[in-house]
């Protein structure tokens, strides 16, 4: 209790210091926390894949397509259970910073992603008509379409302006579930193309499989690809988890930048904390000679300099944490639909935290020593 | 040159029996340990040699000094300004360690302590005055007496008895809250005299504790450690170069260039 007081009371003594201290740990710890949050949200797709979903797509690489037909083949692949295709669309909604991603797909997709929730009168809807689209939750949104609305897409990969009527707005199931994405029936795509492009025309950018078991992914994978092998277009399939990641891949770069921004920013902050502790202890040391003058071991010496940063530093990664929830839900309402998943997870918090303790630990580690192992008579002569 | 000290034979064969008593678990043992206490005195310097290093050269603050101190005793050291005074003192309390000799300290043989022991001696053997106070700026009067009980095993609230005890003792009972900086530097060293007399050590050790006062106060500060020494029986240890000062003490004891010289009694009170 008293050596409590006592803590607290020394934390106190310089009190525009202790402060400015505090607000330089919150403000790292919300950096950490948003950080981590965008290395997480960068991620979410393939946290959120399915184990129990393959994705068949061109061998060489994403851009190039796979004919309609393998659809056909595909099906009679021992375990595998249903087939879609689809296709990315990549167009410009009034905008090019307006990014959201935009997908042509077959019927069969809506069975095969339980995890998107749509009413059953808004799907009817969308499937009766031609120029339908289903958008995400988040979208909507934040681009206030609702149902019966015209959209515009300006094509990029495939040229014109395309109009589109927004049918049926789709919920997650799950937090982590991405509402950020427009649908639309791949046939008002080929259909088009047929006119416009007949070569570009019944070509689809991958086929997701529905397995009837997911232990059995390995070999479905291997079946298939060994089906497709000399064939004019060869395949590549893996799991959608695998899928997403290789997209994650081409940009592993920045995520590893982010990762250690978000360490030098809690590196930063130590030694900022760590000159604090020094500086304070220093100018205590006639105080901790006297102290160990009266008998106090070197244990109650680290005991009032540990304590007093810690606590600092617990107040300011505790603050930091708590404000890191409404700073990343600004932060995600202003990326708009280029972070469709923006949680800050509970192992970021759990992160904030160690890492704020961390640094109260190692920023008393110096001074401390110090304190400890002073000579009670030097310590006795810097009071005069 | 100082080898010759610790090759010398030992001029004091003290009884080993006696020395440890005072850290031992039975505290009263008969009245022939209790007889032996009375005549033993408290401090017993034998031929103690402590210099400085700086640089490559060695400066010689004290060439073997050998002198005894008796209980109740109110002894005044006094000489020029650097001629090691504080460093004796501090010797004698246990915060700093001769090059060579023997210091018997309270029946303790206090070179043979390690820091830990030193330390848990310090707490129960001596009270400290310094001559700037050195109480803790956040703590107010009651709290910093409060401090070295908390080395003792004793309750909360027999702490805080003690500690208003001790600063009623210093005619402070009306000062208890007030902080360091809430306190006049009289104020200020009568609060630290309570802090070093509410353990009940066997000794206080007081360097220069009136040398940042003024006068009136310094008398305050001086009648507080002379009734201590008379009425509780208080054995003390000042060191000061106020001849004034000194007039308060039983004896003086002067220190120079690194030699003590002979005790000066003083009639007085
Ligand atoms: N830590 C140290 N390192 C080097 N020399 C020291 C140290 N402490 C004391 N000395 C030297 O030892 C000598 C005695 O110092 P001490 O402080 O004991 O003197 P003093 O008699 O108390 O003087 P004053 O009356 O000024 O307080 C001085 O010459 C001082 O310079
Ligand atoms: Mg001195």
């Amino acid at each position: 209790m008293y050596l409590i007081k006592l803590i607290l009371k020394n934390s106190l003594r310089h009190r525009l210091r202790t402060l400015l201290t505090i607000v330089g740990l919150i403000v790292a710890t919300v950096a950490f926390g948003l950080l981590q949050t965008v290395v997480d949200a960068w991620y979410a797709g393939a946290d959120a894949a399915s184990s129990a979903r393959l994705i068949t797509r061109n061998a060489v690489s994403l851009v190039f397509t796979l004919p309609i037909n393998y659809r056909e083949k595909l099906r009679g692949v021992d375990g595998v259970r249903a087939v879609a295709a689809g296709n990315w669309f990549g167009g410009i909604y009034k905008e090019p910073k307006n990014f959201f991603p935009q997908f042509a797909i077959d019927p069969a997709y809506v069975a095969m992603y339980p995890e998107y929730l749509i009413p059953e009168d808004q799907l009817k809807d969308w499937l009766r008509d031609r120029k339908g689209a289903v958008v995400g939750r988040k979208l909507a949104q934040t681009y206030g379409f609702r149902i019966g609305d015209t959209v515009t897409l300006k094509g990029t990969i495939f040229p014109g302006n395309w109009d589109f009527v927004i049918r049926g707005i789709y919920d997650g199931r799950e937090r982590s579930t991405d509402t950020s994405a427009f649908f639309f029936h791949w046939t008002y795509l080929n259909e088009t193309m047929k006119r416009t492009a007949p070569r570009r025309a019944d070509m689809v950018g991958w086929f997701v499989l529905e397995l009837s078991d997911p232990a059995r992914a390995a070999e479905v994978s291997r079946d298939v690809d060994a089906l497709f092998r000399n064939s004019t277009a060869e395949t590549l399939t893996e799991t959608e988890k695998a899928f997403q990641l290789g997209f994650v891949a081409m940009t592993e770069a920045i995520v590893v930048v982010i990762r250690a921004v978000s360490f030098l920013v809690i590196f930063i902050i130590m030694a900022v904390m760590a000159n604090t502790m020094a500086m304070t202890a220093r100018e205590r040391l006639s105080e901790y000679a006297t102290l160990k003058a009266l008998g106090f071991g070197q244990g109650f010496i680290a005991l009032l300099i540990f304590g007093e940063s810690l606590a600092i530093a617990a107040i300011g990664g505790l603050i930091g944490t708590l404000a890191t929830l409404p700073v990343a839900t600004a932060f995600a309402e202003e990326m708009g639909s280029l972070f469709p998943v923006f949680n800050v997870s509970a192992q970021t918090i759990s992160m904030q935290l160690a890492a704020a303790c961390l640094v109260g630990l190692i920023a008393a580690l110096v001074p401390s020593w110090k304190a400890m192992h002073v000579r009670i008579v030097d310590g006795l002569r810097s009071v005069g | 040159m100082n080898d010759q000290q610790t090759l010398a034979p030992d001029p004091h064969p003290g009884p080993p029996p006696e020395r440890r008593r005072e850290d031992g678990p039975e505290p009263r043992a008969g009245p022939l340990h209790e007889s032996a206490r009375e005549d033993a005195p408290v401090v017993r310097l034998e031929e103690i040699v402590k210099s400085y290093r700086r640089g490559v050269q060695t400066v010689p603050v004290l060439a073997g000094i050998t002198f005894d101190i008796a209980a109740g005793e109110f002894l005044a050291l006094m000489g020029p300004s650097g001629s090691g005074k504080s460093t004796l003192l501090n010797l004698i309390a246990g915060i700093d360690r001769p090059d060579s000799g023997r210091l018997i300290v309270a029946g303790t043989d206090i070179g043979r302590l390690t820091e830990q022991e030193l330390a848990d001696w310090r707490s129960r053997n001596i009270g400290f005055i310094f001559q700037f106070y050195n109480l803790m700026p956040v703590l107010d009067a009651l709290e910093n007496v409060e401090l070295p009980l908390l080395l003792t095993g004793l309750s909360r609230r027999q702490r805080r008895e003690r500690a208003r005890m001790a600063l009623d003792m210093v005619s402070l009972s009306d000062r208890l809250d007030h902080f360091p900086s809430e306190l006049s530097g009289g104020q200020q060293q009568r609060v630290a005299i309570a802090r070093a007399l509410v353990t009940d050590p066997t000794l206080i050790v007081a360097d220069e504790p009136t040398g940042d006062l003024d006068r009136e106060s310094a008398n305050d500060v001086l009648g507080m450690l002379e009734r201590l020494n008379q009425q509780i029986g208080k054995t003390i240890i000042m060191v000061t170069h106020d001849q004034r000062a000194a007039q308060h003490a039983h004896a003086i004891m002067h220190l120079e260039k690194g030699e003590l010289s002979q005790r000066e009694e003083l009639a007085a009170s």
